[in-house]
């Protein structure tokens, strides 16, 4: 049997491909490929990742065109199948743009692009993507993006608090996201789209290790 | 087969928050303009096409409008059809 293999979408634009891979790879020995995106074939991977970057230059907004590249057609068999997609950080916005997730991600509210090391309360355990030690658990992750104010009408921000799809909020928020709001899942948990890069926090030399379990549950 | 002539206006939805629009109404001020109520950023794009009838240039606009051109989660849109 193959080894269990996580896609790595790449994008015209794409810039933390090559980190997602390092983290899986170097820190936690997970076999990963690279997804040119448009290719449509997924049939040799296990759980994709659609990493942070500036997609198509972020043109019209991000994530815009790089919905419509025949991966991001396909991956709507493979969120159904119940498989796990992981959208980081530009990942996040083609999600909501795509229709994966609710919401849109717009301009920060200081306009900043901002590049720091955010405190997060892990909201839910649904989709087992963050580790729940006990009832209220914080983690630390960098973000590093200009638009990433999560934006949502009552109606969807009572949906995601109802249904308990809210995953992360900021405990300083940071960018003006409605309800603090850092990352979400869909209903069935499987797939997560988060601003912060918990790729960039795999190993105690870079900063802190708090997104290693966000990457090792792709496995599940 | 004539030639028509799209100019789609996308605006942020009035909910949500246009903080580029703010600190142009800043800036406004400090060249001496005084006055200004609300500052609001939005898009323009100009569409050559060409069609039959207008209500098939109609309908092409609107299936970019919805589907690219605006995100209507956050934005709203309308244009102008001219015949040239």
């Amino acid at each position: 049997m193959a080894s269990f293999t996580v896609g790595i979408v790449v994008f015209p634009g794409s810039n933390c491909d090559r980190d997602v891979s390092w983290a899986l790879e170097g820190c936690l020995d997970i076999k990963t490929k690279f997804l040119w995106h448009e290719s449509s074939d997924l049939k040799d991977v296990d759980s994709i990742v659609l990493p942070g970057g500036f997609s198509y230059g972020d043109y019209l907004r991000c994530g815009a065109i790089a919905r419509f590249s025949p991966l991001i057609n396909s991956l709507h068999d493979f969120v159904k199948s119940g498989r796990r997609v992981l959208g980081i950080c530009n990942g996040f916005q083609i999600l909501t743009e795509s229709g994966f997730l609710p919401g849109a991600l717009v301009a920060n509210k200081n306009l900043n692009f901002i590049c720091d090391d955010v405190d997060l309360n892990v909201i839910t355990s649904k989709g087992g993507w963050f580790q729940k030690l006990d009832k209220k658990q914080y983690i630390k992750l960098p973000i590093a993006h200009g638009e990433g104010r999560y934006h949502c009408d009552q109606d969807t921000l009572k949906r995601l608090i109802d249904n308990d799809l809210i995953a992360l909020k900021y405990k300083n928020n940071p960018n003006g996201s409605t309800s603090d709001i850092a990352g979400i899942t869909n209903e069935k948990g499987n797939v997560l789209g988060l601003m912060p890069h918990p790729e960039r926090a795999c190993d105690e030399s870079i900063g802190g290790i708090d997104g290693l379990y966000t990457l090792k549950s792709l496995l599940t | 087969m004539d030639k028509f002539e799209v100019k789609v206006f996308i605006r942020l939805r009035p909910s949500v928050l246009d903080p580029a629009g703010e600190a142009i109404k800043s800036a406004s001020s400090k060249i001496g303009v005084e006055g200004i109520k609300s500052l609001r950023i939005g898009k323009m794009i100009e569409v050559k096409i060409e069609g039959n009838k207008e209500d098939e240039i109609k309908e092409k606009i609107d299936l970019l409008c919805d589907r690219l051109f605006a995100n209507t989660v956050i934005e709203d849109y309308e244009y102008s059809i001219n015949k040239l």
